[in-house]
């Protein structure tokens, strides 16, 4: 028998932990990076004008990015009146029918549909809405964006219900309470913390979706309230920006990118407080 | 004159905020099977998790005294070192299900990075295979993986595996909790066999277990050593009241 | 019985699918229990419906193109719209070479940050700060990381090009390579670690008490068992990489022409459609650019379920 030497492999095993460790630490480094030079390049340029203001033309300094934060807050209403009712039914029917052959399939397509690239989603959206409107539209982009929002919904609203025991459900119906009215005004209202959840984190998601816009919504200067026209939104803002040859524009890309970034993060924060406060244990 | 193997001198051991087994003074003979009884959560399981070190494995673990293992303190000692000598089954059945039958005997020497030739290895799995008396049940599948066994034959393949490595002494955390009779009745022949190669210290709160084949029997209770003696005269003549109190059923 | 469905409802052992009560109530229901059943039923199938009605419109938009080229396309090296010439092999190795770079790149760090929080620190602070940094990491948008890549990682990539004697381009495959793996890290190392945590205690202590050393458990007892859900994480991050539009789009440096070499510009599936999709003037070639698309979905859509049913084989096997 040949025995590697004790002393080797703690040797070994010490230099494993290290590796780990510091292969870990360096992973984390962009994302500090990334903060930095947003914060630092994006902070200066935040002020009240700048968040009101339209953007200016090209070369011109100054401007604001108002119509991106409208134009933002326009599309994500629209994906979320499209992807909730259908979303939460779809969750209702996945965590009630769990057995049935059928949700099988459901599933499966809704973990495709998860996976497609966003900018797939953008061309679907424009062959069935831009294409047959004949032009660009603040509808057609919230309609990709809603086709994105949907398994995220669909797929938390079913966890959500998954865990609620089902005495529950069969106290109600003990009682004489008809089927539908259990659903909704028993079954949903317990497990609302994890669905608001779900959406928090849906709408986190497609809040800086960029490549779906590029063909539905488009972009535009000018302030958009008109869901037939065309929209600009936070993330088409910092693209258009970034890769323009102005650096006053650069600046506001640094601005919204800034804006877009915390957003986003206090949407996730929102979710774990709203995770942690209204969860109903069972 | 029998010899003692192992020796537990003033030993204690807990967590941050509480301790588990306090001031235990034990010594075991060799080739003798020693039963650890006492009720749940008096302290059995984290005091044989000391013995080959696998306590101090979790966050939070505390615990002083000595050990001796042939009069070396095992704390002074590699830990990889002791849980070579020192060889352990647990409750549950836990074979590698990732490893064919073969490897899974031979697992000690895998991990280890010790090189045995096939020669050696076939001996080896076939020997502890043979005295954990499960070879003829499984001499012709020794390449499928285990996970196919009963609970019973996957309990004998443990036993099995940490027999292998050569162990002086071998460690049972309450071997045949989870089996139905008839493979405890298996397991229990087995370890009056194996105790002419191995120490045997075996965990149970199973009081009729400990004695039909223990030597020796210890009664730990809320972590202190109660009654230390030959099985006989404990079950027969315990010194203790709460001894004599566990023993007919009043507690535990 | 049945008595006017607006105001009463009556629920009957016939009536009902499966319905709870047999007996008559008097409840104000908008809704019969058949009827929300049925809706139910309805928005599980509209998943379906959705997803092959997608299949569908790709395939019929890039029909004009199928019909032209055929599968001509998928190894023509010439993307020339003006010439009418459509050939999409440049963005498939594009997208190949970026993805498995990526990939690569991404795995060993990933795995790292799996072991990291799934044996070693699975609690504390030092757990709570990397994972609560992957988790950021994951959300930040496609389009900063592009953002921040253009202005901070292609010059340097520029730099080191310099050294190389390679033209400087700074923007190409490279770039794209390694924004695309900063991307996937988070994804990979959340899915590696669910899975290195699972692995059951009670088999590493059989192995810590056969006397191992951790490292040596980790090498053969947790990854072994964690095997399969490691290569489902792979799997599903590449699907992941393979999609991914705007980061690589703005450091890609937008070439047509068939990639030589990592440092030279390109395009992978997904930015050309970015680049010129609003540009497509002409059936065949908007046809070519969602026959592109189609690709991408088929693609993404085949390495999804692969990865998910080996993590159903998992589950199933424990």
């Amino acid at each position: 028998m040949k025995e590697k030497s004790l002393h080797k492999r703690i040797l070994a095993d010490r230099l494993f932990k290290g590796m780990v460790v510091v292969l870990s630490f360096v992973s984390v480094t962009p994302m500090f990076l990334i903060l930095f030079f947003i914060i630092r390049n994006g902070i200066s340029v935040i002020d009240w004008s700048f968040l009101v203001s339209l953007p200016k033309p090209m070369g011109e300094s100054g401007g604001g990015i108002s119509n991106a934060l409208v134009g933002s807050v326009i599309l994500m209403v629209i994906a979320s009146l499209i992807s909730l009712p259908l979303g939460i039914l779809a969750g209702i029917y996945l965590s009630e029918y769990r057995k049935a052959r059928f949700a099988y399939f459901s599933r499966l397509s809704l973990e495709i549909l998860q996976g497609i690239p966003s900018i797939v989603i953008g061309i679907i959206a424009y062959v069935w809405i831009v294409v047959p409107m004949g032009s660009f539209s603040a509808l057609s982009g919230g309609v990709a964006l809603g086709m994105m929002m949907l398994p995220v919904i669909v797929m938390s609203t079913e966890e959500t219900l998954k865990l609620i025991p089902d005495p529950l459900k069969e106290a109600s119906l003990a009682l004489g309470v008809p089927y539908p009215r259990t659903i909704l005004k028993v079954i949903l209202p317990a497990g609302l913390s994890g669905i608001v959840t779900g959406v928090l984190l849906g709408i986190a998601r497609i809040a800086g979706e960029t490549a779906p816009l590029l063909f539905t919504a488009f972009g535009s200067p000018f302030m958009g309230l008109n869901i037939f026209k065309p929209v600009n939104s936070l993330p088409l803002l910092v693209f258009n920006y970034a890769t323009s040859p102005y650096p006053e524009w650069h600046t506001l890309a640094w601005g919204a990118s800034f804006v877009l970034i915390v957003f986003i993060l206090s949407l996730n924060i929102i979710a774990k407080l709203v995770t942690r406060r209204w969860k109903v244990q069972f | 004159m029998e010899s003692t193997v192992l020796k537990i001198e003033d030993f204690s051991a807990g967590f941050d905020d509480h301790q588990v087994v306090h001031h235990i003074n034990l010594a075991f003979e060799k080739n003798r099977i020693t039963a650890i009884m006492g009720p749940s959560g008096c302290g059995k399981t984290t005091l044989i998790r000391c013995i080959n070190r696998m306590h101090e494995l979790v966050p939070n673990a505390t615990y002083s005294g000595k050990i001796l293992l042939d009069n070396e303190n095992i704390y002074d000692t590699d830990p990889i070192i002791v849980r070579r000598k020192i060889g352990m089954v647990f409750q549950r059945p836990n074979p590698f299900p990732t490893m064919s039958i073969y490897d899974n005997v031979v697992a000690g020497y895998n991990l280890n990075g010790v090189r045995v030739s096939k020669g050696d290895k076939d001996r080896i799995v076939e020997e502890s295979l043979q005295k954990g008396a499960l070879w003829d049940e499984v001499k012709d599948f020794l390449h499928r993986k285990g996970t196919f066994l009963s609970g019973g034959q996957q309990q004998r393949l443990c036993i099995a595996r940490a027999l292998a490595m050569g162990p002086e002494i071998l460690l049972l955390d309450e071997p045949t909790s989870a089996l139905d009779p008839k493979a405890t009745a298996h397991i229990e022949e087995l370890v009056v066999e194996l105790k002419n190669t191995v120490t045997i210290i075996q965990v149970t709160h199973n009081i009729p277990q400990a004695a039909r084949i223990s030597d020796f029997t210890a009664f730990i209770y809320l972590g202190d050593l109660v009654e230390f003696g030959t099985t006989e005269k404990l079950f027969t003549v315990p010194k203790d009241k709460r001894t004599e109190e566990y023993l007919t059923g009043k507690f535990g | 019985m049945h008595v006017d469905a607006g105001k009463i409802t009556v629920l009957s052992a016939k009536g009902a699918a499966g319905g709870y009560a047999k007996h008559i109530y008097q409840s104000r229901s908008f809704l019969t229990e058949s009827a929300f059943r049925r809706i139910l039923y309805l928005s599980g199938i509209s998943v379906l419906l959705l997803l092959s009605a997608i299949f569908l419109s790709l395939f019929i938009a890039s029909g004009p193109a199928i019909k032209q080229q055929g599968l001509a396309f998928l190894i023509g090296r010439v993307w020339d719209p003006v010439a009418g010439r459509f050939g999409a092999l440049p963005f498939l190795v594009g997208t190949l070479l970026t993805s498995f770079l990526a990939l690569a790149i991404a795995i060993i760090f990933s795995l790292a940050i799996s072991i990291f929080l799934g044996e070693y620190f699975r609690s504390g602070i030092a757990s709570s700060f990397v994972k609560s940094v992957v988790e950021l990491l994951a959300g930040v948008p496609s389009v900063i990381y592009g953002f921040w890549g253009l202005f901070l990682l292609v010059p340097g990539v520029r730099f080191v090009e310099q050294q190389f004697g390679v033209l400087p381009y700074g923007v190409g495959i490279l770039s794209a390579a390694l924004i695309l793996s900063v991307m996937i890290i988070p994804y990979a190392a959340s899915l590696g670690r669910e899975v290195i945590g699972l692995v059951p205690s009670d088999l590493k202590e059989a192995a810590y008490s056969l006397g191992a050393t951790r490292f040596e458990v980790v090498r053969k007892v947790v990854l072994p068992y964690a095997r399969s859900g490691i290569l489902a994480g792979v799997l599903l991050s590449l699907g992941r990489a393979l999609g991914e539009t705007m980061a690589v789009t703005m450091v890609i440096g937008n070439s047509n022409a068939l990639p030589r070499s990592i440092f030279a510009p390109a395009n992978t599936m997904a930015s050309i459609i970015a680049n010129e999709f609003t540009e497509a003037t002409g059936k065949v070639y908007l046809a070519s650019l969602v026959e592109i698309a189609l690709v991408l979905f088929v693609v993404t859509a085949i390495i999804n379920i692969a990865g998910k049913i080996i993590i159903i084989r998992m589950s199933v096997e424990r």
